[in-house]
């Protein structure tokens, strides 16, 4: 049985529908993510999963549960990661895991080690005793981990994990959820990076304006919904006759086994990505064709966001 | 699946306060000894002195001294002071800029529990408050009843009468921009007309009727009696039922404003 199933949820405020009618389900042991961007309905997604806001309609199953009936009794083998840090800055860094240990009515005792355990597990033991307020974007960030973690919850909801941390410090979070993630701990994130949808995620959907438009693990996507290789041609001024004079050369085979040279083009404002399973051999055809510069990568989730819905993830 | 769910208790949120406490409580008792000192002596010696010369112990006071009618009332007027301080920033920060209600609601603790652990932690701090003002009364030589003892209690009610409505309102509010119009215009004009610092028969009639409408005003003649050891039995019991009355719709519509608020 799935630890989380939802069919045709969906979630109002007011006129505005943030979440429209979605159906996923998450089986336990796995990463599942909401790889989307801003305002596409993730975080209200995640807050109903949390059991903090009720859903406006389709049903919910959290660990066999109804989360409008039993919120209580789900939230207690939860571990809540917020978007927003809400550590007690005043308390002390063992504190802060003690306090919110104690809202789960655990034990002194049991906190006791669990707390040294956790922060030994979040490489913050030397600070235990100090206060938090100073610590790091990336330290407060791995603290609320360890928080979320006190009660040794089923499943660990991370509402953008690494928004707002430096690449190092996004390093040492994504590491802590691997080992984690190899203990076997479900995890359900949101995230609108691709890298790391594509780093922590063993299947993910993507959401846009609120819908789920495609479902899979990242590599399904990126072949159902891409090709192989991506030629990134930037041209500031002219890109509109750069994709004219892609299009013209799309008509011809690239020369080797007669398929077209090119799958697609997308013309972004500085530049034109073309799609293609043989990225050098279309630079080998550009002839006349000159742009300012040429790249040649692997196709990405960003690719298949952009397939879907025709706009970038980050803007 | 052997986890027995955890039974959510407002305690377990009173446990947060209490721990944020131990890191100030110095400086908390330093003032809820200096405010008293600083009233008593001022307003109570210096004004009290004149007003004995001039009107003497006359029947308007109940016979008493000035300071022997200011101090309980004080009480009572602090006791509310500080209720409301308690229950706005405080209360708003929790959801907004601490975010410590938001943090207790992804726990197994519901609404309820988490402004019943802070109601009961703002009593704790009214009650703790209200004795050491006491306390100081009793120095000033502003206590003539062992009454007296439980006078701090009925502050602190008079102070929860406030608090309770106050935060249910502020769990509503987006920023802080109404908290000082409240104080300014709401708390201010009942410290300064409902009985601390002369009896509300001086004032006409529109706003007596007024007075005896306002928490503070029950509470000031609670501590006066239990202060004084001045008699109205019977009334005390109605003074009492109406503060108690006041929590209990307070805690209700907070319930229900809290609870929307952090499960929208």
């Amino acid at each position: 049985m799935s630890l989380i199933a939802a069919w045709g949820l969906s979630k109002q405020f007011g006129d505005f529908t943030a979440v429209d009618g979605i159906d996923f389900e998450v089986e336990r042991g796995e990463v599942f993510g909401f790889l989307g961007p801003n305002g596409a309905g993730k975080s209200s997604t995640m807050r109903m999963i949390g059991c903090v806001s009720d859903p406006s309609g389709g049903a919910l199953r959290i660990l066999g549960m109804d989360p409008s009936r039993e919120g209580t009794n789900i939230r207690s083998r939860l571990g809540v990661v917020p978007q927003q840090d809400n550590l007690d800055e005043e308390l002390s860094v063992a504190e802060n895991l003690y306090v919110y240990g104690r809202y789960f009515d655990l034990p002194r005792s049991v906190l006791r080690t669990r707390i040294a355990e956790l922060l030994d597990f979040v490489q913050l033991s030397e600070r235990a005793s100090d206060h938090v307020e100073p610590l790091s974007g990336g330290m407060k960030r791995r603290l609320t981990i360890a928080r979320a973690l006190i009660s040794e919850p089923e499943v660990l909801l991370l509402d953008e994990p690494t928004t707002g941390l430096d690449p190092q410090a996004r390093h040492v979070v994504w590491e802590r959820l691997w080992t984690l993630k190899r203990q076997g701990v479900t995890q359900v994130l949101t995230t609108h990076y691709m890298d790391e949808a594509e780093q922590l995620c063993d299947r993910l959907v993507v959401m846009d304006r609120g819908k789920i438009v495609a479902e899979g693990s990242p590599r399904q996507l990126i072949e159902r919904y891409s090709t192989r290789e991506v030629v990134e041609l930037r041209a500031h001024d002219q890109v509109s006759v750069l994709t004219d004079a892609l299009r013209r050369l799309g008509e011809r085979s690239d020369g080797y086994s007669g398929d077209p040279l090119y799958e697609r083009v997308e013309e972004l404002p500085d530049r034109v990505l073309l799609y293609t399973d043989h990225g050098e051999r279309m630079v080998a055809q550009l002839g006349e064709v000159k742009p300012e510069s040429v790249l040649v990568r692997r196709s990405t989730l960003e690719d298949v966001f952009l397939h879907l819905t025709g706009r970038t993830l980050v803007d | 699946m052997a986890r027995t769910a955890v039974i959510p208790r407002p305690k377990l949120a009173v446990e947060y306060w209490l721990l944020t406490y131990r890191r100030n409580w110095k400086g908390s008792i330093l003032t809820s000894f200096l405010s008293p000192v600083l009233f008593l002596a001022a307003m109570g010696l210096g004004l009290g002195s004149l007003v004995d010369a001039e009107v003497g112990s006359g029947r308007d006071l109940g016979g008493l001294d000035y300071l022997d009618f200011l101090a309980p009332g004080l009480l009572a007027g602090n006791a509310m002071m500080l209720a409301v301080n308690e229950s706005t920033y405080p209360v708003l920060g929790g959801f907004k800029w601490y975010r410590t209600y938001v943090a207790m609601a992804s726990s197994p603790l519901r609404g309820r529990d988490i402004l019943l652990g802070h109601f009961t932690y703002m009593a704790f701090r009214v009650t703790l408050a209200s004795f050491v003002f006491l306390g100081v009364m009793a120095a000033f030589g502003a206590v003539s009843s062992p009454l007296a003892v439980l006078a701090p209690i009925c502050a602190a009610l008079c102070g929860m009468a406030f608090a309770t409505p106050t935060a249910a309102f502020v769990a509503t509010r987006i920023n802080a921009d109404n908290f000082s119009t409240y104080t300014r215009f709401v708390v201010m004009p009942m410290f300064l007309f409902s009985g601390i610092f002369y009896p509300v028969s001086q004032l006409p009639i529109v706003l007596e009727q007024i007075a005896w409408l306002t928490p503070v005003w029950h509470g000031v003649r609670l501590c006066r009696a239990l202060s004084t050891g001045s008699g109205m039995e019977w009334e005390l019991i109605g003074h009492l039922a109406y503060l108690v009355a006041l929590i209990l719709i307070g805690t209700l519509i907070a319930s229900r404003t809290f609870t929307r608020r952090l499960y929208e």
